[in-house]
């Protein structure tokens, strides 16, 4: 009888995991078709069609001057991920542990993140000059909030006993934050770096789109200027599969950690 | 004295501090004055430039363009929120695209979007609409998920016709994540439309700025610059304020 049912439930999950995956193929069918449409409607002159981008991605990526333009944006980027992160991650346990410090810096810091902080590029490029490091500070800028605002905000839910068993155990700071406070935040602070990391890269983009002249989002706009339609619609594609695979991974990883967290301690689900 | 208003003093005391030091910095030759200017001359500069009256056009352009903007995502987002709540089959498409949506960056979109539907008015819009409508459908949801199965049980049982279940029963018990979806819409929305007249536009205050930057006009910009700020930091005060007294009356109702 109980046989009976679990083979019932596995069969019923397999036909769903099928029916999931038609949906899929159904909707980057449509998303193709549209692609496609679009293209086709307009001539071409703002978006090339699918099979024809693709195409000319192929021949792009073999041509030295893309890898430099995208070399140029993934140093900033990182540069910009990496300093986020770190930076974040310490004013968020700083303030998370702090509370008074906490509560007093945490409007300010969505307030920060609801801003239209573009405007403020031209200031960022007055202090940093044309080049790679306006382009790094302006992704900090978008990264750093999140990935604080995450920490704060996993530090702030953890079971108090957590803390007072650190204390009990009378654990130097730095060693409850990489023994207790950062295994306890971890799926969180996963959270904050998948947030942290598509900010940068926006932030970079932006940067870039407005005044350079090297990295993708140049090329981008330089592609548009020039009307060299299959240029730009493939930069766009680049940019697209790249944050939608890293983002994938990063929930991936997400949700495992999560799930590990859970299995050594339940009540943190 | 309570904490939560030492907490806002130190706030406002920390905020007043930074400012007063950035004025000393600029005035005693520090910081260049070619880079940055005291900001008492800003708040004298956006005085000078919004109460001149040349910038109107720009100012009441960029302002419909955001309200139309926002206004249009709520619209979508939400009937497209609820649409997906409907069908499982929908949902399990749609989960994993909001789950990376806010990963791509919308705004290289946004050339494409100029050379599809022309310099105007109508791509700050698309681009708008485009970063901010995933955000309410998320939050509408997360908002249907979160109404208990006991209240729609309850609206059965009093024969509530489906526009008074929807009045009387969703609606008060999503609220509160709509109303996330509702303030994230607004900052998107504005952020979307200025930044999108800052890279390529013709009008528009987030063009006045980009206008300001390279023609070398420092003051004219940190003007611009602290009047979008300081709408910004309004609107989305208003709307946090009101947040809270929803929050104050449910707990107490």
């Amino acid at each position: 009888m109980s046989d009976l049912s679990l083979e019932n439930a596995q069969s019923m999950r397999t036909s769903r995991r099928r029916i999931r995956a038609f949906d899929a193929a159904v909707l980057a069918l449509l998303v193709l078709a549209l692609w496609q449409a679009i293209g086709s409607w307009t001539k071409g002159v703002a978006v090339s069609p699918p099979l024809q981008t693709l195409v000319y991605l192929f021949g792009l990526l073999r041509t030295g001057m893309f890898w430099d333009h995208a070399a140029a944006t993934l140093e900033a980027f990182l540069l910009a991920f990496v300093l986020s992160a770190l930076i974040g991650l310490a004013l968020g346990l700083i303030f998370g542990v702090r509370r008074f410090a906490g509560d007093v810096a945490e409007p300010i810091l969505a307030g920060f993140y609801t801003i239209p902080k573009v405007t403020l590029y031209p200031v960022v490029l007055l202090i940093f000059g044309l080049g790679m490091s306006a382009k790094v500070a302006f992704g900090i800028m978008h990264g750093l909030v999140p990935m604080t605002m995450f920490t704060l905000g996993a530090v702030r839910s953890l079971p108090p006993v957590l803390i007072r068993t650190a204390k009990v155990l009378r654990l130097s700071p730095g060693r409850t934050m990489r023994w207790v406070l950062v295994p306890a935040c971890l799926p969180d602070i996963v959270n904050g770096l998948r947030l942290s990391f598509s900010l940068s890269l926006l932030g970079v983009l932006i940067g870039e789109m407005f005044s350079s002249q090297r990295g993708l989002g140049f090329l981008l706009v330089n592609g548009m200027a020039q009307h060299n339609v299959p240029l730009s619609t493939a930069v766009v594609t680049v940019i697209v599969a790249v944050a939608i695979a890293a983002n994938t991974l990063m929930l991936r990883v997400g949700g495992r950690t999560r799930r590990r967290l859970a299995s050594i301690d339940p009540a943190a689900e | 004295m309570t904490r939560p208003r030492a907490v806002l003093l130190v706030r406002i005391a920390v905020l007043a501090g930074l400012v007063i030091l950035l004025e000393i910095c600029c005035r005693s030759g520090i910081i260049d004055p070619l880079t940055v200017i005291p900001p008492s001359n800003m708040i004298a500069s956006m005085i000078d430039n919004v109460g001149s009256g040349d910038l109107n056009e720009s100012i009441v352009n960029t302002f419909s363009t955001i309200i139309l903007a926002f206004v249009l995502a709520i619209g979508f987002g939400t009937l497209a929120g609820a649409l997906i709540h409907r069908s499982s089959r929908l949902r399990d498409v749609a989960d994993p695209l909001l789950a990376s949506y806010y990963s791509v960056p919308t705004f290289i979109f946004y050339p494409l979007l100029v050379a599809l539907l022309g310099l105007g008015k109508a791509p700050l819009v698309v681009l708008g609409v485009l970063s901010a409508a995933p955000a309410v459908m998320i939050s509408t949801l997360s908002g249907l998920d979160g109404v208990p199965p006991v209240l729609m049980k309850l609206a059965r049982v009093q024969r509530l016709g489906p526009a008074r279940t929807l009045w009387w029963i969703v609606l008060p018990a999503a609220l509160p994540r709509l109303f996330t979806g509702l303030k994230l819409a607004l900052s998107y929305a504005l952020i979307g439309v200025i930044a999108g007249e800052f890279i390529l536009s013709g009008t528009g205050l987030g063009y006045a700025i980009s206008f300001a930057y390279q023609s070398f006009d420092n003051r004219a910009m940190y003007g611009l610059m602290l009047f979008v700020l300081l709408v910004a930091v309004i609107a989305n005060g208003i709307l946090y304020v009101w947040e809270g007294r929803l929050a104050r009356r449910r707990s107490t109702g």
